[in-house]
């Protein structure tokens, strides 16, 4: 099992969970179990079965795209969030 | 040391060692880019960002520059306004900190006020419709041009190379991308097996409860292939740091400074014993006062209490 955070702006998509247990011990079946539990979160999630650009999937923290990608493996325990991309901040 | 005005005494910022935060072994040093004169790394950014818009003929004597910020960014350009005769319009959320709105109104800054629901995005919008409207301003829009990387390149790197040249990493704060974009690929040249970490800040469901996820927006700035990690830090973890610096360090710096040591020690797990790392300090934690930050109490309640706000 992994817990997969969901932001504020797909909660309406996973009827308002902020945190979601899914099967999966890669971030690719993870996010595809995602998906099937939730289909309405496809299209905001996924192009052409692939995480869209300006998604970003971390495992414990990590950028996935800096690991292994969606092959990147998934360890019991351990949480994966989705998030925005936040740009500038206050600067 | 002697400059012929405060313009030119920008960089040559000291980088210190942290003997007591650093994991045995390891060496991390940080980077102290709130001893520049107005206080932040953006000080050098607003001087490439004029000197190149200056160098191309793109910026006539006496016209209005125009800059979406509320923060560092806005108070570096302000400055250098002053001595180089450019009046200067911010734009920032109506939700702005009191001291940034008159710290800019003290500079001569003229001030536009963008919805507070809409964040630092909204700004941007403003911003460009302004620009749009009007062809005597000027924007020079840090997140898309290229001067505020170069600055980094042309700076802040060379300086790591002279005081540091064994240096192993660098980590820097993701805001426009152009720390990190810039440094790095100077670092890289230098000598490619240098790794180079971005610290991405991670706020509370306040934050991104304003935004859409497809409006999520990746600055031009920032070169995703120079980077070989990036690592969220949530408000608790960048706080816990900040406030260790202080009390361990002797050093007062902002609230994003934490987050990049944090990530810097971190990273010391996957590097080789005796590796050097540096990590950015983009400014002191004075102008952050008012947030609470560093208010006597219960970190965990006070870090809840600043994560709605945009602390990097």
């Amino acid at each position: 099992m992994a817990v997969v955070r969901i932001p504020t702006v797909l909660r309406p998509q996973t009827g308002g969970k902020a945190r979601v247990e899914v099967e999966g011990v890669t971030v690719g079946e993870v996010l595809r179990a995602l998906v099937a539990d939730n289909p309405a979160l496809e299209e905001r999630l996924l192009e052409d079965g692939k995480v869209r650009g300006y998604v970003n999937v971390f495992v414990d923290d990590e950028d996935i795209r800096y690991l292994d990608g969606e092959s990147t493996a998934v360890p019991a325990g351990v949480e994966i969030s989705i998030m925005p991309a936040v740009a500038g901040g206050a600067r | 040391m002697r400059f012929g005005d405060v313009s030119q005494a920008i960089g040559n910022t000291p980088l210190v060692g942290l003997p007591r935060l650093s994991p045995p072994g390891y060496e991390i040093h940080l980077k102290l880019e709130g001893h520049n004169p107005t206080g932040s790394v953006k000080d050098r950014v607003a001087a490439f960002l004029i000197r190149e818009a200056e160098r191309q003929g793109r910026l006539s004597p006496g016209q209005r520059i125009l800059e979406p910020t509320s923060g560092n960014t806005g108070i570096a350009l302000a400055a250098i306004c002053r001595v180089r005769g450019y009046p200067l319009t911010c734009v920032m959320p109506e939700n702005t900190s009191e001291e940034r709105k008159q710290t800019l109104t003290m500079f001569g800054a003229q001030i536009v006020l963008s919805p507070a629901t809409e964040g630092s995005n909204g700004s941007v919008r403003v911003a460009r419709e302004m620009a749009a409207a009007d062809p005597d301003l000027f924007m020079p829009f840090q997140y898309g041009n290229t001067a505020n990387a170069l600055a980094h390149h042309e700076t802040t790197a060379p300086e790591i190379i002279a005081d540091l040249p064994d240096v192993t990493a660098f980590v820097g704060g993701l805001g426009t991308g152009g720390t990190v974009t810039g440094v790095g690929k100077r670092l890289k040249r230098w000598n490619p097996d240098i790794r180079i970490y971005a610290a991405e800040p991670e706020y509370g469901d306040l934050v991104y409860g304003l935004r859409n996820l497809d409006e999520g927006y990746i600055p031009e700035v920032l070169d995703l292939d120079v980077l070989d990690g990036r690592i969220k830090v949530d408000s608790l973890r960048a706080l816990e740091m900040t406030r260790r610096l202080v009390a361990e360090e002797g050093i007062f710096a902002g609230v994003s400074t934490g987050a990049s040591v944090a990530v810097a020690v971190r990273v010391c797990g996957r590097l080789p014993e005796g590796s050097k790392i540096v990590a950015l300090s983009p400014d002191g934690g004075w102008k952050y006062l008012s947030t609470g930050a560093y208010a006597p109490g219960d970190v965990e309640r006070i870090a809840t209490a600043i994560s709605g706000t945009l602390w990097a």
